[in-house]
């Protein structure tokens, strides 16, 4: 029975969504299933706190290894979660000045603005940056001259490499105008735009159709394992 | 039924859209009803796909565990339902094996979605005791906490295995090679189409767009979900004809004289 209403759901909330696009009095309906998703979204939310409170709570009590990154995640979530619902440092909004909690909690100025700017946002850069030489070391692998598409593979590469810089220019600026269109710079533009485009098209072509498969599948229960399956 | 300007039924610029979109649905549709009557297509093998008993069976083997990513997005995306659908037959082989497999997720609804689905999954396979929700976790909606948490993870457990099957952006290349790095069989699939050379690059295999799409009509077997399939291939069947009519198309126009041309709106007076 239950299985029976989550599939009902699907279906209506499936239907809105794709015909909301064609119908313009459907934009409302749409928008109400956007509400609600966000609605249950957020209750969720609730959800999947109360598992990371159990699960770093567990590993902190059994006091296996790592269980100070358990307890750093703990306190991580409860100063935040502390300064984010009470408001801690906001400056009254001017439409209220007297009201002490009229503020927004991130507002410039507040504990949470400031968690954010002075903790948050360095590590997250801090790991963005990483991914620099995780780049180098994916293309070393990648761009080994094994069999005649890696060498070509390896081949583009070089030529777009050498094109985004100024290097490529210093290379083949010297090439009449009759020949600009070996010119590194202008040879990357011509990879990126005819058959790399070309390329991309079809993959999302592809895909596209994918989505249509699939959202047939969906909607009309044919495939549930996202549901749990037929069990 | 399309109404005036004033009070239209029907959005007049989406039209074409509809049009695609009807045959589309109409080409999938009837390919599955085929398929019910027997007419089931025969689908190409795909390597990323027949690799996932493979992958658990080694995980097992080895001792080790195996991850499993449904990317960062939440299921209003279809790759994260695509995602919990490869999930749900990773979870049965991973069951019946009695292998551990670890769902880190960075959205709730997933971790409820996942939850129930590796729950049903342990079902079917005759090992309800296997299932352990603890094991499908919320970590965090930020991206880069997210990713730290699974490379950190990876250091720790060694996975044997780990599948990344749904939506990701920058955090790609931080999971996949540090999957690498612990030398674990690595199985990715994903529709964002930037993120797909970086799979390419560090996975073993990888399910590129609609073969993501695809994986769980190919895992099911079941004959109306891979008449979907034949569906698909048919309206991308339809939409090559269509291109190479509007490259012929495009062609003559370029090599016929002007004077030759009908007037368009544009040059009637």
């Amino acid at each position: 029975m239950s299985r029976s209403i989550a599939l009902l759901i699907c279906l209506l909330g499936g239907l809105t969504m794709l015909v909301s696009p064609f119908l313009p009095m459907a934009t409302e309906w749409s928008n109400e299933v956007t509400d609600w998703f966000n609605i249950l979204a957020a209750m969720a939310f609730v959800l999947g706190g109360g598992s990371l409170l159990k699960v770093q709570l567990m590993r902190l009590s059994a006091r296996g290894p790592g269980w100070g990154y358990s307890a750093v995640t703990l306190l991580a979530f409860i100063v935040t979660l502390w300064v984010g619902l009470g408001k801690v440092g906001v400056v009254a909004d001017p439409s209220a000045p007297t009201v002490a909690w009229s503020g927004k909690p991130d507002d410039e100025g507040s504990a949470f603005w400031w968690i954010y700017l002075y903790v948050m946002t360095p590590i997250t850069s801090t790991l963005f940056a990483v991914l620099a030489f995780y780049v180098a070391s994916a293309a070393f692998r990648a761009f080994r001259a094994k069999n005649l598409e890696a060498t070509l593979l390896l081949g583009t590469a070089f030529v777009i490499l050498l094109g985004r810089t100024f290097a490529g220019v210093v290379l083949t600026g010297w090439l009449p105008d009759w020949a600009s269109g070996l010119r590194l710079e202008n040879l990357a533009v011509t990879i990126m735009d005819v058959f790399n485009t070309a390329g991309n098209r079809a993959i999302i072509i592809g895909i596209a159709l994918g989505v249509a498969a699939t959202g047939i599948r969906l909607l009309i229960g044919l495939d549930r394992s996202y549901l749990g399956g037929d069990a | 039924m399309v109404l005036g300007a004033d009070a239209s039924f029907l959005n007049p610029d989406k039209l074409l859209l509809l049009v695609v979109l009807v045959a589309t649905c109409a080409c999938i549709i009837a390919s599955m009803v085929l398929a019910r009557a027997g007419r089931v297509p025969k689908i190409r093998r795909i390597a990323g796909l027949e690799a996932v008993e493979e992958a658990v069976g080694r995980a097992t083997e080895m001792g080790r565990p195996i991850l499993f990513v449904p990317g960062i997005q939440d299921m209003d995306n279809p790759m994260t339902v695509a995602g919990i659908t490869v999930l749900s037959r990773v979870a049965g082989t991973a069951a019946q094996y009695d292998a551990t497999l670890d769902v880190p997720v960075s959205r709730s609804l997933v971790m409820q979605a996942a939850r129930e689905s590796v729950q049903a999954a342990a079902l079917q396979a005759g090992q309800p005791d296997w299932f352990d929700p603890e094991r499908v976790r919320y970590i965090t909606d930020e991206q880069f906490g997210y990713a730290a948490y699974a490379a950190g993870a990876m250091a720790r457990d060694k996975p044997a295995a780990c599948f990344y099957m749904g939506c990701f952006f920058a955090e790609s290349l931080i999971l996949a090679e540090n999957g690498n790095a612990v030398g674990a069989i690595q199985i990715a699939g994903t529709a964002e189409t930037a993120q797909l050379p970086f799979f390419v690059a560090s996975c073993d295999y990888t399910l590129i767009g609609e073969e993501f799409f695809a994986a769980s009509a190919y895992l099911s077997g079941a004959p109306d979900q891979l008449g979907t399939l034949r569906g698909q291939d048919i309206a991308k069947a339809l939409i090559a004809l269509v291109l190479v009519g509007g490259v012929v198309m495009a062609t003559v126009k370029v090599f016929t004289p002007k004077s030759d041309r009908a007037p368009t709106a544009e040059m009637a007076p």
